[in-house]
């Protein structure tokens, strides 16, 4: 355990620049230890840019990003965020099981850590299979497995169930619950709404910029709406409204 | 830079070599099938004992720059290098682990092509057998170097592949297999000086030539050896943690 007060994350004036063009314009936020922090906005707003200098694999051009008290991309975090990233990087070469056990001894973390993370994601049965032969559904949660490899204090999920059925849905979004119920630090992407009010913090982000950054029930009550899509399409308005 | 890593890197790209029984075949046999070839076109012993060694020596590099520069590409591209890199895998750890595990490859596609060519095809082979083997390996380790060292310049396999007659081709052309070195212009000759293959080639004549293995064997071998580390560590230049 590093420092275990202050946030899991501290992000001061944060801009990044992809291809020329600035695609993060100065964030500034931080998102609370033991708990799932929604990343919502619409595709293109900068999530996973945003979600890659959290990890320490993005070139920044300005800000300050702490995570777990220590700079980002140091190399004493190397182990303590588990970190899946939007397209499945898991070797299609190799079994999921292989897949696992190679991952877990980069991370120095126990052999039998892979079958407990194959067991979390629902994927115990399909350990045996090629990733290649994987359907899209399995071939994320497979990802999602390695993310969750050798007790991560944070753990960083780019989109973690598109393509999923609402059952397997519901079981991911359980088990982030529970990661987080055991202190662990959750930082989730999705565009889809609907999953935000499972979320104990939203972060909105919209063309480089945020939108908003509370709770949900925070979120509804300024919006005067029940409904979180509704809401941030009024944030949208809002926000035209006073630029 | 961490041994368990770096081992456990290794046993991983031979999973995945071990899930793909053609490209081991492919690996395997090629060189051997050429050089029996080889044989039959040449039908003249001495001829052939001149060209063996020639082949012996390009084969487990040019396999190897292919396969690896490949493998890291797709490294790259499908997010494992990311992925990696967000770990406390070191650089080196992921480039040894190619080395370790394609030399383990080359040592197979060597023995097999030497089984064959001093036995079936009657290669004469005047000296000991070792040092045709570790000429062999190092030719290994240079095409692995430079194949990871190359992959960083390519953006797609369609490019990675392009790099092979680049880099293969005029160290073929300079490396004194056609013309003799000391017989090209000045400077073809200067170029030749500084391509790792024309020493790999030289230490190949001399470890087939039988005879006292002197010192201008070794220091083939050293520059061999060396090209190999300089290429590794190129290589690992290219890698980076933080990407724009």
């Amino acid at each position: 355990m590093m420092n275990l007060f202050g946030p899991a994350i501290s992000v001061r004036d944060l801009r990044v620049s992809r291809g020329g063009v600035e695609v993060l314009h100065g964030l500034t936020f931080e998102v609370p230890r033991g708990q799932v922090t929604g990343l919502l906005g619409p595709s293109g707003c900068g999530k996973t840019t945003l979600m890659r200098a959290v990890v320490g694999v993005q070139v920044v051009a300005g800000g300050e990003v702490t995570v777990l008290g220590e700079p980002a991309g140091s190399p004493r975090l190397r182990r303590s965020i588990g970190y899946s990233t939007q397209n499945p990087a898991v070797y299609r070469d190799l079994t999921v099981r292989e897949n696992l056990r190679y991952f877990a001894a980069v991370l120095g973390a126990p052999k039998n850590d892979a079958e407990r993370v194959m067991e979390e994601v629902g994927l115990a049965e399909a350990g045996h299979q090629l990733g290649g032969t994987l359907s899209g559904g399995q071939l994320n949660r497979a990802s999602l497995a390695v993310a969750l490899l050798g007790d991560p204090e944070l753990v960083v999920l780019d989109e973690p169930t598109v393509g999923l059925d609402p059952v397997l849905r519901q079981e991911l979004w359980q088990l982030f619950r529970r990661l987080a119920g055991q202190g662990v630090t959750l930082l989730v992407s999705s565009h889809v709404m609907d999953e935000a009010a499972r979320c104990d913090r939203l972060l909105v982000l919209r063309q480089g910029e945020i939108l908003a950054d509370g709770t949900p029930d925070g979120l509804r009550e300024h919006t005067m709406t029940a409904d979180l899509e509704e809401a941030f399409l009024r944030l949208v308005e809002e926000r035209g409204a006073a630029a | 830079m961490s041994f368990a890593i770096t081992m456990a890197t290794a046993r991983r790209i031979m999973n995945q070599l071990r899930h793909d029984h053609r490209t081991v075949a492919l690996m395997v046999l090629v060189p051997t099938l050429v050089i029996i070839l080889l044989y039959y076109v040449m039908d003249d012993e001495r001829a052939f004992s001149a060209w063996a060694p020639i082949l012996l020596c390009v084969f487990p590099f040019l396999v190897m720059f292919l396969v690896t520069s490949i493998g890291t590409l797709r490294e790259r591209t499908s997010g494992t290098l990311e992925r990696l890199m967000a770990t406390p895998l070191g650089k080196f750890d992921l480039l040894l682990g190619y080395g370790i595990a394609f030399g383990v490859m080359a040592c197979v596609q060597v023995a097999l092509a030497l089984t064959v060519s001093l036995t079936w095809l009657g290669l004469d082979l005047t000296g000991s057998l070792w040092p045709l083997v570790l000429v062999a390996l190092l030719n290994a380790l240079l095409g692995t170097a430079l194949g990871l060292f190359c992959s960083a310049f390519a953006r797609s396999e369609f490019q990675a592949v392009q790099f092979m007659p680049l880099v293969m081709i005029p160290q073929l052309l300079l490396g004194g297999i056609l013309v003799p070195r000391a017989q090209m212009a000045t400077v073809l000759e200067w170029v030749s000086n500084v391509l790792p293959m024309s020493y790999a080639i030289e230490a190949m004549k001399d470890a087939v030539g039988g005879g006292e293995l002197g010192g201008e064997f070794w220091r083939d071998v050293v520059v061999v050896a060396g090209a190999a580390l300089l290429a590794l560590v190129l290589g690992a230049a290219t890698l980076r943690r933080r990407t724009p």
